[in-house]
């Protein structure tokens, strides 16, 4: 991977009234990585996404794709760039071909290359048997497809896709998943993606941007980020308690050495812990509210527990639905900024 | 962008055109719904249009009061005769005797009849003696379109009655022109058009509604159609492409304008077709005017398309525009109907000034010369609605 950066960011910030919803943030991305912006919807990922490939402007800041900024030279940007959005962008009534071709004409390809490039990738998605069909015919998982190899009629040199496997089964999820890697190891296609999903960012990314309330609160690779939880003074502990009660939950989470006391199930508890005694302070507390513990374990971190660990929520807070534009203004958070 | 010339702005729009027309003759029902439209209109404004000619079979009681003239009541019965003889031919009125005046007012309060003659006791005596014979009409006032119609039908009939009266007792003196004697006077109507004299409602309708449809494809398709891909997404699929902005917009207008002059072209077909409506003046000016019709609106749909954020704002903003629009132009009855202000209000609404320019050309057969003030009215309404439209589209197209 060369070290050159292809997309810089400095101090982009969009807001919307008075709402901020990308708070002045900066990074860069690598020529030929996958770069990943995780956090809850909401937090401002695809607001980052739209001005990135121009489709909004910025309230202050630049950004500049390949040396192009975003503002003043977008038709340049826009050559460099597709996008797949969350929405699909195709006609149901046009055939898949005639949707590829409708979009590959706008970037004034010659015929015959457009038509070579059309057939090229129609078969990387083995849809080359349906490309007289009307598209509004497709499964979910074929339109994805489509919805991804349009944005590649162009050779893109970045690739921007918005929660790519969004309302995908697993299967169909796998299949993008693979697809996208593929193509940025066979053709080195920078990827910018946004997602919630902690697995689309784990099984993707080189690099991944924690973005919680409009600003990166971390950006690192994954093995990286996890570090910064299971450092020598930090643990993840998975706790079996057969006789598990409220109270006994109440009492952990009031304890300094817990970060965060998540119940995983009826009778399993997951704690994040720091501090040289932490292990016999949760120990003791569980002891002196009549807890019976069964069995203790250390887990590996994850993602999620790297979110939970810089922003003191999880990402499923507020993951599961979009945050309705009234109450966007929420304050601070519980335990944020500990 | 100064790179990319015309040439390229152009080819983007067809483009663009060229998949909203595929994507519209793929949808079956939007394509029955295209004629079926204009059909239901023209059918619809031509059938429900209240003129005198068209009102038949209106129920009417006849009370006849007479009580003659040395026991001999021929002079009312030849009223009747007379009444029931111009009736036979023009079905306007259903007569049915009923016993008193009272009874036919009760009878128009219950909804049995809509209206009343009355042969007052007097009536034979009156004439017979050399006095006025007075015919009483009973009125439906709640139904002043009806009492209209049913004034002039008996005015009519007692005109031709009077007058064959009066021939009668003017013949001793000028036996060879009683006619002239009586009525010295005499109208004829001729059009303008000669053997056009027959234009129905129809041929006052088509034009306004060819206006119509074809402006408002601009002025309220285009903001529907764009915020339309706005909401399914792809709007975005073109926005990432390397194309002028504003051969986005031309493309849909574009799109929007073939549709309008198809949906155009059906009016015009069914009209001659279907309503025996006849085009007196060049079809190609017809055909010019519908383009300037859509030069003079597509400013104003730019506008509204900048302007609604969403789908939902721009149909209110669409209906508070359309619907005045619709009924102060002239389009389904003419501006000279309306109150003097109301018509002052229609004279400041190019769509008027379209559909008037249409008319003028298809009904009267008049040339470009002949209709020079709309077409002045709507080429400076046009271009002033693009100057205001094209630079709110550039500030407001990336938000």
């Amino acid at each position: 991977m060369a070290d050159e950066s292809i997309i810089e960011v400095k101090n982009l910030t969009k807001m919307f009234n008075n709402f901020t919803a990308v708070d002045d943030i900066s990074f860069d991305v690598k020529k030929g990585e996958v770069f990943g912006l995780l956090g809850p919807n909401g937090a401002g990922k695809s607001t980052t996404l739209r001005m990135l490939s121009t489709l909004a402007r910025p309230t202050k800041g630049t950004a500049t794709i390949g040396g192009y900024d975003i503002v003043k030279d977008d038709t340049k940007v826009r050559q460099l760039i597709g996008i797949v959005s969350e929405k699909m962008i195709m006609y149901n009534r046009l055939t898949a071909r005639e949707n590829l071709w409708f979009f590959g004409c706008l970037f004034d390809l010659p015929k015959d290359v457009l038509a070579k490039r059309i057939d090229e990738l129609l078969e990387m998605v083995q849809l080359t048997r349906w490309k007289n069909t009307q598209v509004g015919t497709f499964s979910t998982g074929m339109r994805q497809r489509m919805n991804v190899i349009r944005a590649l009629l162009n050779t893109p040199q970045v690739l921007y896709l918005d929660e790519p496997t969004l309302g995908l089964d697993p299967q169909s999820s796998v299949e993008i998943r693979e697809f996208i890697k593929k193509l940025n190891r066979e053709n080195g296609t920078t990827v910018v993606l946004t997602t919630h999903m902690m697995v689309d960012a784990d099984l993707m990314c080189d690099r991944i941007a924690i973005i919680d309330h409009g600003k990166v609160v971390a950006l690192d690779t994954s093995a990286n980020l996890k570090k910064m939880v299971s450092g020598a003074d930090t643990h993840i502990i998975k706790l079996t308690i057969p006789n598990l009660s409220s109270t006994l939950v109440e009492h952990l989470q009031a304890l300094k050495c817990a970060d965060s006391v998540t119940q995983e199930s009826g009778v399993e508890l997951k704690v994040l812990v720091h501090g040289d005694d932490a292990l016999d302070d949760i120990i003791d507390a569980t002891r002196a509210n009549g807890g019976k513990i069964v069995s203790m374990e250390n887990l590996e971190p994850t993602l999620e527990d790297v979110f939970l660990h810089i922003t003191g929520h999880q990402v499923r807070d507020s993951a599961d639905q979009k945050i309705p534009i009234g109450h966007r203004h929420f304050g601070t958070p519980q335990g944020r900024g500990r | 962008m100064s790179k990319m010339g015309a040439k390229d702005l152009f080819a983007h729009s067809f483009r663009i055109a060229w998949k909203d027309l595929k994507d519209l003759f793929r949808n079956r029902l939007g394509m029955v719904l295209l004629v079926l439209m204009p059909l239901f209109m023209m059918l619809l404004v031509g059938l429900i249009y209240p003129s005198s000619g068209t009102v038949t079979n209106l129920q009417v009681g006849l009370v006849n009061d007479d009580s003659g003239f040395h026991n001999s009541t021929l002079v009312s019965q030849t009223f009747i005769t007379g009444l029931q003889q111009v009736n036979n031919q023009t079905h306007i009125m259903k007569l049915s005797n009923v016993t008193s005046v009272a009874d036919i007012r009760d009878m128009i309060k219950k909804g049995e009849l809509e209206g009343g003659i009355i042969i007052p006791s007097n009536f034979s005596e009156s004439i017979m003696t050399g006095q006025q014979g007075t015919i009483i009409i009973i009125n439906d006032e709640s139904n002043p379109q009806i009492s209209a119609a049913l004034q002039v039908e008996l005015k009519t009939v007692i005109d031709n009655l009077g007058t064959a009266l009066a021939q009668q007792r003017v013949q001793p003196l000028n036996a060879t022109n009683s006619l002239a004697v009586v009525q010295p006077y005499n109208v004829q109507t001729q059009g303008v058009v000669p053997g056009n004299a027959r234009a129905t409602y129809f041929s006052f309708v088509a034009p306004g509604i060819m206006a119509l449809t074809v402006t408002m494809s601009v002025m309220t398709g285009l903001p529907v159609a764009i915020s339309q891909e706005k909401e399914l997404g792809t709007m975005d699929g073109m926005m990432v492409a390397p194309i002028n902005r504003f051969s986005i917009i031309f493309g849909k207008a574009l799109g929007q304008t073939a549709r309008g002059m198809i949906q155009g072209t059906i009016v015009l077909l069914l009209a001659v077709i279907l309503f025996g409506v006849t085009i007196q003046g060049s079809i190609l000016l017809v055909y010019a005017l519908l383009i300037l019709g859509v030069f003079a609106f597509v400013g104003l749909g730019i506008l509204i398309t900048s302007v609604a954020k969403d789908q939902e704002t721009a149909q209110m903003l669409l209906m508070t525009i359309s619907f005045p629009m619709m009924f102060l132009s002239g389009i389904f009855f003419p501006i000279q109907q309306m109150p003097w202000y109301m018509q002052d209000v229609s004279k400041i609404l190019p769509l008027t000034y379209e559909a008037q320019a249409l008319r003028e050309v298809m009904v009267l057969g008049a040339g470009v010369s002949d209709i020079t003030t709309e077409l002045i009215v709507l080429i400076v309404f046009g271009a002033v609605l693009m100057a205001i439209a094209v630079p709110v589209f550039r500030r407001l197209m990336t938000r």
